[in-house]
């Protein structure tokens, strides 16, 4: 799962940023293109296409901040939900 | 003789072709065209909105529609909030600013905050008991929220708010303040009840348009909130918090604006259908004609943009964001146009407070300044349209 989730959140950014050659353990936020616009953008999409909910206690720049670290996120967060509808 | 804003006993936007409005937007229209509409010029006069008004419209559940049913609100899609807000709009561009400003603090409480912030705030915002205000600008930070200068610093038990935000819609009511500052961590959101020491709120009277959205400037000096003031993520209000609440700032804004092209064409055809200048009605000249079909045009074409602003709202779709920059874009535009153009239909009547047009011209002209300007629009939908063709 982990490298579709990374593929998948990979494609939206480089969707948005084509110039972009970008790593999975590169920090977004330090490459400067992230405004505030755009990380709104982010957060609508992995609610969206991975249908959950970031809490507020992990919206941090942290989980963010790379792509692993999105796709950390999601997977973290996808298996809270299943723990939670058993 | 004053020709009256709108017409109650038509159904004009019956004609809107192919649009499924909401539930009970007829209701909304009547109340528009006779509680709001005809009182819209006084209420700009005395700068000020009456407090029946404010419960007439927590009694029609206009202030957090959006809201579920069980936090007080009707389950409203944002498309449906769309074209209430366009009504509201075409009635007092006035009405529809604490309507804007309220929809982005209760939207923020229901998103971003705790079940205990929830249980606290929504069921007084969802009746308008408590009007929310949008603390974000500083007279010395407009455009550029990152010069803001307000500093939240933690103390014992919560945070201490230094700072002077100015421009408030509805900061001479409000009762619950959005309050941006800096932290050490970054741009954070506090809910701060309006009646906390510190907290001395002046109005701002004597402003061009909007005369009547009760505008305040706010001085916040060792004001203490308790913990549970911090609202959303902490450090990163600027990605989340503020960014989605300006985004249903935009679209409250376009959509309004949509209603006050809409008054404009309105008041126009009224007018140029009495008006007799030399050369016949000023409804048969074709150089009139040519500017009621320019306002027809951009009229349908700024609601189709906030319909599809609205629908991809309610499908929770990215696209959303850059559909609500490009409506917001164009109907602030096409409102100042068009109360241009009406101004200079009604002539000398344009100019006095007799005919509506005057206030619709000066309330269009605050759209493309608030909520991100015409210029930053211009800046972000170009620099979208580059990586679009990159792409
Ligand atoms: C009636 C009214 C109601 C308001 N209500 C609220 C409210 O409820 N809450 C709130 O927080 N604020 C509110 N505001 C403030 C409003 O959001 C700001 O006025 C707006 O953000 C613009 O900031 P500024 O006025 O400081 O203009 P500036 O930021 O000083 O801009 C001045 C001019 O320069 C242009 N400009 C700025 N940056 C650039 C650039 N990079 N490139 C090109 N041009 C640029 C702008 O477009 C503008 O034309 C309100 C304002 C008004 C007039």
């Amino acid at each position: 799962m982990s490298e579709d989730v990374r593929a998948t959140i990979r494609d939206f950014i480089t969707g948005n940023f084509p110039d972009l050659a970008l790593k999975d353990d590169e920090d977004i936020f330090e490459l400067g293109f992230v405004n505030s616009l755009f990380a709104m953008q982010l957060v609508m999409f992995i609610e969206k296409t991975f249908s959950l909910r970031v809490p507020n206690q992990e919206l941090r720049l942290d989980s963010f901040r790379t792509i692993d670290s999105m796709a950390k996120l999601v997977e973290r967060l996808s298996s809270d939900a299943q723990i939670s509808t058993g | 003789m004053t020709v009256p804003a709108t017409d109650p006993g038509r159904s004009r936007h019956a004609q809107y072709p192919g649009r499924k409005e909401t539930a009970g937007l007829d209701k909304i229209r009547a109340f528009v065209d006779t509680e709001i509409a005809p009182f819209a010029d006084a209420w700009d006069q005395a700068e000020q909105l009456p407090s029946e008004l404010l419960t007439r419209i927590g009694e029609l559940g206009l202030w957090a529609p959006f809201l579920p049913p069980d936090d007080g609100g009707s389950g409203m899609d944002w498309t449906g909030i769309g074209q209430v807000h366009e009504e509201i709009g075409r009635g007092c561009s006035s009405v529809r600013s604490f309507l804007t400003v309220h929809t982005m603090v209760t939207w923020t409480v229901q998103r971003w905050g705790s079940a205990e912030q929830q249980a606290r705030w929504l069921p007084r915002l969802a009746t308008g008991e408590l009007i929310g205000a949008f603390c974000l600008t500083e007279p010395d930070s407009g455009s550029d929220a990152a010069a803001m200068g307000t500093v939240a610093q933690p103390a014992d038990s919560g945070w201490i708010l230094n700072g002077h935000k100015k421009w408030m819609t509805a900061g001479q009511v409000a009762g619950l303040l959005l309050v941006f500052a800096r932290t050490e961590a970054g741009m954070s959101a506090f809910l701060v009840p309006a009646d906390t020491p510190g907290v001395r709120i002046s109005p701002l009277n004597a402003v061009m348009g909007t005369r009547a959205s009760m505008l305040a400037e706010i001085v916040l000096r060792e004001v203490h909130v308790g913990p549970d003031a911090l609202i959303g993520p902490p450090g990163w209000a600027a990605g989340t918090v503020m960014t989605g609440a300006l985004d249903l700032g935009r679209y409250s804004v376009a959509c309004g604006c949509v209603g006050v092209v809409q008054a404009c064409l309105d008041a126009c055809v009224a007018y140029t259908s009495k008006r007799r200048v030399r050369d016949g009605r000023l409804s048969e000249l074709q150089l009139i004609r040519r500017k009621i079909s320019d306002m027809v045009v951009s009229s349908r074409a700024a609601r189709l943009l906030c319909a599809e602003a609205g629908r991809l709202k309610d499908t929770d779709d990215p696209a959303t964001i850059m559909a609500t920059w490009v409506a917001k874009y164009h109907a602030s535009t096409a409102a100042t146009a068009a109360a241009s153009d009406a101004v200079q239909i009604h002539g000398a009547n344009g100019f006095v407070s007799d005919y509506p047009v005057a206030r619709l011209y000066r309330d269009a002209k605050v759209a493309e300044i608030i909520e991100g300007s015409t210029e930053l629009q211009q800046i972000t939908i170009a620099d979208e349209a580059y990586r679009e063709v990159a792409r």
